[in-house]
């Protein structure tokens, strides 16, 4: 399959300095990521893969090496630079939603796209995650799933170039957490959003069209899914 | 228990602070007061000040010993007082003077002297004068240095040996006028023999001073007895200490200052205190997860109670005893200033132990509230429940979108109206907070208003005249033709001054009644609507104070008792009151005021008015007449005013302003942080989803910004109440002051509140920036 390029990391790496000890988070990254494949990151915790999905969206800088997003070279990019950037090009989802609990849903929405370039409207992408009639609910009277849907929608409203997702089910059931990779699915497959997930999960990695291994901060295999499965079927 | 204080260090900072800011202006204000009153107790016991006093035209120094049979009477000192023009070198204006007789040799047995600079007169040494402080400092006069004066006609030449104090003196002011003026009248010492013989007095006296027995106190009989003795020799009757100038001003100002000093920093103290009590329980409620820890390790809720008891007891007292040390070093800062004003020899520092007792249980006791509010609602979760996060909070739709604005708000505008009205009681305190650090600094700006409306209403309205002349004694209407005709005069005005005492039922005030002409131009009477009155031809007009004072109506008949010549007691009526602002007089038709004295057409001086170029020449032409015995500036007097109140003002006006913005920036700092760690997962979120740190920094500090804006009207209005409320307990006899608010002093008031939110808004955007986004997303709380 020959794809656009949207990611492109050499060599990438983070240390951290905690105190006297130095973290080596990530050991030099090679990595390609093409435009519109769902990629499950799957690891074990401290392996080094929220710090990727970090540095690709623009959260964290790298220590050494280079991060390409299209032709933009994150790693040189200054601080307005990358809040532009994940203005206009990243939607993030995450473990714990993150909503704004003083927003309705509609509301969580149309923060973004009120300063997104090229939006669709909340209710559009309150309908993809199934969540149209709930848009006037604050958060606090939705389910740990329904909020989710929720950041998914707002993360995609925006019509992002990616879609970084770290553990988006890990507050959730196993139930609840298939209602929310379906939603996320059908964002890949209808609008074409390359997707990235986090997961320490291994079933869920049976969703993706390429699965990345990593340990100890190195990539120790990619490997391409060639029965991708729904994740209607997914059981964990 | 220190990491949890080091984890909380901004806040213990802030909340220091403001215990810092309260307690120190309550020390150093109430120990200040105490201070004064003390060292003037103690001074005027150590230098024996006299209970009465009485002055005569001249009078036999045998008279003494009959004086000092008066039942009641313990000690008598006869004095001569001999009122004279000074020529200083350097000084072109006209300055007059007292001089006051000491024995040959040695101190007097009352009112006795404090030789600050120099040494005492030496027995015989002719031309030896001893001067009063202020007199000295303000034409830099040492020891050693001569001035002349003009005693009786004749040109003597003094020879300054020493500067002294006297508690007699303490304010010095020329009769007749308000303030004092310390460049342009000054009081002296001289050896009693030497004063006799250059003011023809040998073996006289025309002065004198006692004290009283213990039981004595305030018995008129005294009084009437000294009269009746003096009586043959021109008395012009005696008085108790209560009258004697120096003293009735001191007391006045005391009184005055201690209504600022009671009511004030109690006023403040309540304000930090209030303060910290909400500090306190914002602080620990953002520990919930904390203490849901320390009791699932089984910690009872009194030990978690203890435990923050502990922490917050430990900065309160921190901040108790650094702001009792401060007040204590302002306060002497602050007396050694007032020891400038005031003249005292020496400074009895006070601090009162119920003073420091009432610091700490207030902060210590507010604190401890503020601690067990929080804990208990801390602990009433189960621990298991208590370390899971809080569930998203509920929020609703606000008012404002209800009615149908909702589509003029962007979200993060929604948000900021959301939050507030989801927190109306924390909205609530931190506006109030705010606002009374506002009404604070009205309450210690307000009175520069109050005192430029007492001049505009008192010199623009009133008081027309750009000079006042004051006769030796009262003048044929002559002197009026005379005055007019010289150049620079555009209009002269007569007026006639009766020293009386006025009773009413049991009650009396000593003044004088002024005598005004029916059209008078210069020297107006005004109703309280601030309209010019003609005097009526008959009966008295007085000013409201007095009516107050006295407890009279118009209609009412007083017992007006003249105090000169004959000295008839007659019964006037009442025919109006007027307003003044400055000073409490009662005024008459000037032919009804020559009547009542029983002598014919005199008068006492003339009000001038004159062609400004002119001034200081007219000055120096009448200074030098021998039947002038005073002139007064209008420009001068105008001064003497602004710097005398100024002084006692001023000083408690710059500590309440520093206090004031350093309570406002503790609220609003303290405040914007705790909304900064109540909101910093939200915040975080928006910068991870693209928002720019100004964006972000909008819904922390536009709340700040409302919260700000509406608590400036409402600290208008409560300084404005507390503001007038000063005003009612600071009436003196010397002046009274209405409530004034002028622009300046609010738009003061404002930009020190909107300062103090700026910098900590500045001090938030700074934290805001360094938010770890990282972090934030992966914890729950």
């Amino acid at each position: 399959m020959v794809s656009e390029i949207v990611f492109r990391t050499i060599g990438l790496t983070k240390v951290y300095h905690m105190g006297q000890v130095r973290v080596h988070a990530l050991r030099g990254i090679d990595l390609e990521l093409h435009a519109g494949e769902l990629v499950v990151l799957l690891g074990a915790s401290g392996s080094g893969k929220s710090t990727l999905v970090n540095i690709l969206g623009g959260l964290d800088t790298a220590t050494d090496g280079k991060v390409f997003y299209r032709e933009k070279d994150l790693t040189q990019a200054t601080d307005r630079e990358l809040t532009a950037y994940r203005r206009n090009h990243v939607g993030f989802v995450f473990q714990f939603y993150n909503l704004i609990p003083s927003l309705t849903a509609q509301e969580n929405v149309a923060i973004v796209t009120e300063i997104a370039q090229d939006p669709m409207t909340p209710e559009q992408a309150l309908e993809i995650v199934g969540l149209g009639n709930r848009k006037d609910h604050f958060p606090a009277q939705l389910s740990g799933g329904e909020q989710q849907r929720v950041a998914i929608a707002r993360a995609i409203a925006k019509q992002p170039g990616v879609l970084l997702c770290d553990e988006p089910t890990g507050a959730l059931d196993s139930k609840t957490g298939v209602i929310v990779l379906e939603a996320l699915d059908r964002v890949n497959r209808e609008l074409g959003t390359t997707t990235i997930i986090i997961t320490h999960n291994a079933v869920q990695a049976k969703m993706a069209e390429r699965i990345i291994y990593l340990s100890d901060g190195k990539v120790t295999e990619i490997r391409q899914n060639e029965q991708k499965t729904s994740p209607r079927e997914l059981n964990w | 228990m220190f990491r949890d204080l080091w984890a909380m260090r901004g806040q213990g900072l802030a909340i220091v602070f403001v215990i810092l800011s309260g307690v120190s202006a309550y020390v150093s204000m109430t120990s200040v007061m105490d201070t004064l009153e003390r060292t003037l107790d103690t001074y005027y016991t150590e230098y024996r000040f006299a209970d009465g006093f009485a002055s005569v035209r001249r009078a036999p120094e045998q008279l003494k010993e009959r004086l000092r049979m008066v039942p009641g009477v313990t000690r008598i000192e006869t004095r001569v007082m001999a009122g004279v023009n000074l020529e200083i070198a350097d000084f072109d204006e006209p300055v007059s003077g007292l001089i006051v007789s000491v024995p040959e040799g040695h101190q007097p047995g009352l009112n006795r002297l404090f030789i600050r600079k120099g040494r005492f007169l030496q027995a015989g040494r002719e031309g030896e004068v001893l001067l009063n402080e202020p007199f000295a400092q303000a034409h830099d006069l040492n020891p050693g240095d001569q001035l002349t004066a003009v005693i009786n006609g004749r040109r003597k030449v003094l020879r300054i040996v020493g500067i002294a104090l006297s508690p007699e003196f303490l304010i010095q002011i020329e009769p007749g006028s308000i303030f004092p003026d310390p460049k342009r009248y000054g009081v002296m010492w001289m050896g009693r023999a030497g004063l006799e013989a250059a003011y023809d007095m040998e073996g006289a006296f025309n002065d004198l001073a006692f004290t009283l027995s213990p039981g004595a106190d305030n018995n008129e009989d005294v009084l009437e007895l000294i009269d009746d003795l003096l009586k043959p020799y021109g008395g012009r009757g005696a008085y108790w200490r209560a009258d004697q100038p120096s003293h009735f001003i001191i007391t006045e100002e005391f009184r005055q200052l201690k209504g600022t000093a009671t009511v004030l920093p109690l006023v403040f103290l309540a304000v930090a205190a209030f303060l910290l009590n909400i500090v306190v329980s914002r602080l620990i409620s953002l520990q919930r997860e904390q203490i849901a820890v320390l009791k699932a390790f089984g910690y009872s809720n009194t030990d978690v109670g203890l435990h923050y008891a502990k922490l917050v007891l430990f900065i309160a007292l921190i901040g108790t005893a650094v702001g009792i040390g401060l007040g204590v070093w302002m306060g002497q800062a602050l007396g050694k200033l007032y020891l400038e004003y005031y003249r005292f020899p020496y400074l009895e520092y006070t601090l009162r132990f119920s003073v420091v007792f009432m610091a700490i249980v207030l902060t210590a006791g507010t604190s401890l509230i503020g601690v067990i509010q929080a804990v208990r609602s801390a602990v009433r979760l189960p621990p298991a429940e208590a370390m899971r996060p809080a569930p998203p909070a509920v929020y609703r739709a606000t008012l404002v979108e209800r009615l149908g604005l909702r589509q003029f708000f962007d979200q993060p505008t929604r948000m900021i109206l959301r939050n507030l009205e989801r927190r109306p009681a924390k909205a609530m305190l931190t506006i109030l907070g705010m606002s009374s650090s506002c009404a604070i600094l009205i309450m210690g700006l307000f009175f520069s208003d109050s005192f430029d409306y007492v001049v505009q209403v008192q010199f623009g309205l009133t008081q027309r005249e750009n000079l006042t002349v004051k006769f030796t004694e009262p003048t044929s209407t002559a002197a009026l033709y005379e005055i007019n005709s010289l150049p620079g005069v555009v209009y002269a005005e007569p007026f006639r001054n009766v020293p009386v005492r006025l009773r009413y039922g049991h009650r009396s005030y000593q003044t004088g009644i002024e005598g005004i002409p029916p059209d008078a131009y210069l020297r107006r009477l005004i109703n309280t609507d601030l309209e010019p009155v003609p005097v009526p031809p008959h009966g008295i007009v007085i000013t409201e104070r007095l009516a107050q004072i006295l407890d009279v109506r118009p209609g009412d008949e007083m017992t007006v008792e003249v105090r000169e010549g004959t000295r008839y007691t007659r019964s006037v009526p009442v025919v109006g009151i007027t307003r003044q602002f400055i000073g409490i007089g009662a005024y008459m038709d000037i032919e009804a005021a020559n009547r009542l004295a029983g002598v014919g057409r005199a008068i006492s001086g003339v009000l001038v008015m004159v062609d400004n170029p002119y001034e200081k020449m007219l000055m120096n032409t009448l200074s030098e007449r021998p039947r002038v015995a005073g002139i007064a500036s209008q420009e001068r007097v105008i001064e003497a005013f602004y710097e005398s109140t100024a002084k006692t003002m001023l000083v408690y006006t710059f500590i309440l302003s520093l206090f004031a913005g350093v309570i406002a920036f503790g609220v609003v700092y303290n405040s914007a942080r705790i909304s900064l760690s109540e909101q910093d997962r939200e915040l975080a979120s928006l910068r991870v989803l693209g928002f720019t740190q100004g964006e972000v920094a909008y819904i922390l500090l536009g709340e700040l910004a409302f919260l700000t804006f509406l608590s400036i009207p409402l600290g208008f209005a409560l300084g404005s109440a507390a503001g007038a409320g000063v005003v009612r307990s600071l009436q003196t006899d010397m002046y009274q002051l209405p409530f004034v608010l002028g622009g300046r002093t609010l738009s003061l008031a404002a930009v020190i509140v909107l300062g103090a939110s700026v910098v900590s808004g500045l001090i938030i955007y700074r934290k805001l920036n360094k938010l770890d986004l990282i972090a934030v997303l992966k914890t729950r709380e």
